[in-house]
């Protein structure tokens, strides 16, 4: 192709006759502005000369409409030029797109404050439909579905002991490094075991599994059922009058609430041994030792307090993800914004009903 | 008349396959400059690849493809005639992040120097061009009905003045009235703007009122390239599958 030329226009007068000049390209290429050449009316009897025009697309015809408004009633206009003027000029008119006028600050309060209020509706809706189908299935149990109960504790439970027993064991190995510093300089190395006990016992066991399970379930309950909503899947299980808490939430939420005990399990001794092997390696304190010692002055009760809180926040991992599935509606990206907000609720519930617990437990005397 | 004025696309001995399954052999397509081309073929007869091909969204296992005049394997022409070449997929394909005139505006800020209030007219124009109203511009690709949906996908595809229009199934899931209105668009579009176009379609509506010519594939092969009126004569059991019975009736609707 050959390199633009400049497009310009201008008016030539001679013996009472005004003539348009058009010449160079007029194309999205060489008009990356308005040429700065100000409007010229349009007056009676104007001629056009378009010899030296070279390429002309819609953004040409567009600008020279901008600059000679009166361009389409010229004479000489040649008829293509005549016809692309026309459909161009129909196309810009009432293109002036009105701005939305920002809402007035009560108006925008109100409609937040009504927002909020059908947030809860839907949620409490969520629960009540949850524990119908929940209720249901303890009377009936072959309510169950067990296929989708058992793929969903694999790919939730299975899946994510090698993540959850690898990080626990590192997160008990640095709690007990940070704690063997401190306590020898206090004389109390032999303490560390203790320190490695409840903490993994009362929190890490706990939090690790249910922060990985944020991350990992909360977020695939929401895609997955999401995506199911957006293809219409959701509205044609409806219709063959199967009900969705029964087929899509239960099997997703008993999976987590079955499958995370367990990984708790798994998560405390992983941590426990992170625990041990830090205090063999570095204060020389021996297995057997570390066993017997923990054994001895670390309380059982600490484990069933880490266990208590188990159930809990595998409901409310569930159940964020699934009820942020079923919102999903219209394109990708509500999509992506609800999973984010599946993952970001059950992570933000999780640190709260923790320390809500250990409040608690704090009040109870465990 | 250089090559290149009288046949925008001119594809040769293309040849295609996935796996075993080849889709085309020795291929041969020649597109006239302003005409609007329909390419007709039953389901998995390859129209699709077809044009994915051309696109360069696919890579041939032999055969040449010159679009403008130019080797398309070579990589460096490609941009060049990304940019002449406007598409519109059979189910728009819009940014679903972005606005109407945003989505108008995206091929503008990438491939020229347009800003500002000139850009945004020149996109408002572009969406009046389609036939769409100026409110239209503010709303996002999910709240739009399908026929306005393919409307904007076009204000897209011509956002940069292509002189080469593909079109997926313009009309699939249009009624009859917006289909026809969107093919009335297409020719007024082609004859004021001197596009070529290229369009897969199976409406025989689109066929009779605006198509001046359609390629058949079929038998791994174009197996027919001719007016509609010719069509209508030709041999080819596929082809006179078509044009049976259904045919008729299209027709003297159209006449």
């Amino acid at each position: 192709m050959k390199p633009e030329s400049r497009p310009s226009i201008s008016l030539r007068e001679e013996h009472e006759k005004t003539t348009l000049i058009v010449s160079g390209d007029w194309t999205t290429q060489s008009l990356a502005e308005l040429p700065e050449t100000g409007t010229y009316e349009p007056s009676d009897h104007m001629e056009i000369d378009c010899s030296e025009l070279g390429r002309i697309d819609s953004v040409g015809a567009l600008a020279i409409l901008t600059l000679a408004p009166g361009v389409t009633k010229t004479e000489g206009l040649p008829e293509n030029l005549v016809r692309l003027f026309e459909l161009v000029d129909a196309a810009s008119q009432g293109a002036d797109v009105p701005k939305t006028a920002r809402q007035p600050l009560h108006v925008r309060l109100g409609k937040t404050v009504y927002k909020a209020g059908e947030t809860i509706r839907t949620s409490a809706r969520f629960l009540g439909k949850l524990e119908v189908s929940l209720v249901r299935s303890i009377i009936r149990p072959s309510r169950i579905r067990p296929v989708a109960l058992a793929s969903s504790i694999q790919k939730a439970g299975l899946e994510s002991v090698p993540l959850i027993a690898v990080m626990t064991f590192f997160i008990g190995a640095v709690v007990a490094l940070i704690g063997s510093d401190l306590l020898e300089q206090l004389g109390a190395s032999e303490l560390v075991v203790e320190l490695v006990g409840i903490s993994v016992l009362r929190e890490f066991g706990v939090l690790i599994p249910a922060i990985l399970l944020a991350g990992r379930s909360a977020s695939t309950f929401a895609a997955q059922i999401g995506a199911m909503q957006m293809n219409q899947e959701t509205q044609a299980m409806q219709v063959m009058g199967i009900d969705l808490f029964d087929a899509l939430v239960l099997p997703r939420f008993l999976s987590l609430v079955i499958t995370m005990p367990l990984l708790a399990v798994i998560a405390m001794i992983a941590g426990l041994a992170g625990g041990l092997v830090v205090s063999w390696g570095i204060m020389g304190v021996s297995p057997v030792l570390f066993i017997e010692r923990l054994e001895s002055a670390v309380d059982i009760r600490h484990f069933w307090v880490g266990m208590a809180k188990v159930p809990v926040l595998a409901a409310v991992i569930a159940i964020a993800g699934c009820r942020q599935g079923l919102a999903v509606e219209g394109d990708v990206e509500k999509l992506g914004s609800r999973v984010t907000v599946a993952v970001v609720q059950a992570l933000f519930a999780i640190i709260l009903l923790d320390a809500a617990f250990a409040v608690l437990f704090n009040v109870l005397g465990l | 008349m250089s090559m290149e004025h009288d046949h925008p696309i001119c594809v040769e001995g293309l040849t295609t396959r996935f796996g075993d399954h080849v889709i085309h052999e020795d291929l041969d397509l020649e597109v006239r400059r302003g005409e609007i081309l329909a390419i007709l073929g039953g389901s998995g007869s390859g129209k699709s690849v077809l044009v994915n091909a051309i696109l360069g969204l696919l890579q041939p296992d032999s055969g040449t493809i010159e679009i403008f005049g130019k080797e398309m394997s070579d990589v460096s022409d490609r941009m060049a005639v990304d940019r002449r070449i406007g598409v519109m997929f059979q189910h728009g394909a819009l940014f679903s992040s972005l606005n109407v005139q945003q989505n108008v505006e995206a091929p503008l800020i990438e491939h020229s120097e347009l800003r500002g209030d000139w850009l945004q007219r020149v996109a408002l124009m572009k969406i009046g061009l389609v036939g769409l109203e100026a409110e239209v511009a503010r709303q996002q690709p999910t709240e739009l009905s399908g026929g306005m949906r393919k409307r904007a996908s076009v204000a897209r595809a011509l956002a940069l003045d292509p002189e080469l229009l593909f079109l997926d199934e313009p009309t699939s899931g249009l009624d009859p009235i917006g289909a026809a209105e969107f093919d009335q668009l297409i020719r007024t579009l082609t004859d004021t703007l001197g596009l070529t176009v290229v369009m897969i379609t199976h409406d025989l509506d689109s066929l009779y009122s605006i198509c001046d010519r359609a390629a058949v594939v079929a038998d791994r092969k174009i197996v027919e390239i001719a007016s509609i009126p010719e069509l209508e004569k030709s041999d080819h059991p596929w082809v006179k599958e078509f044009f049976a019975g259904r045919a008729g009736q299209a027709k003297e609707r159209n006449c």
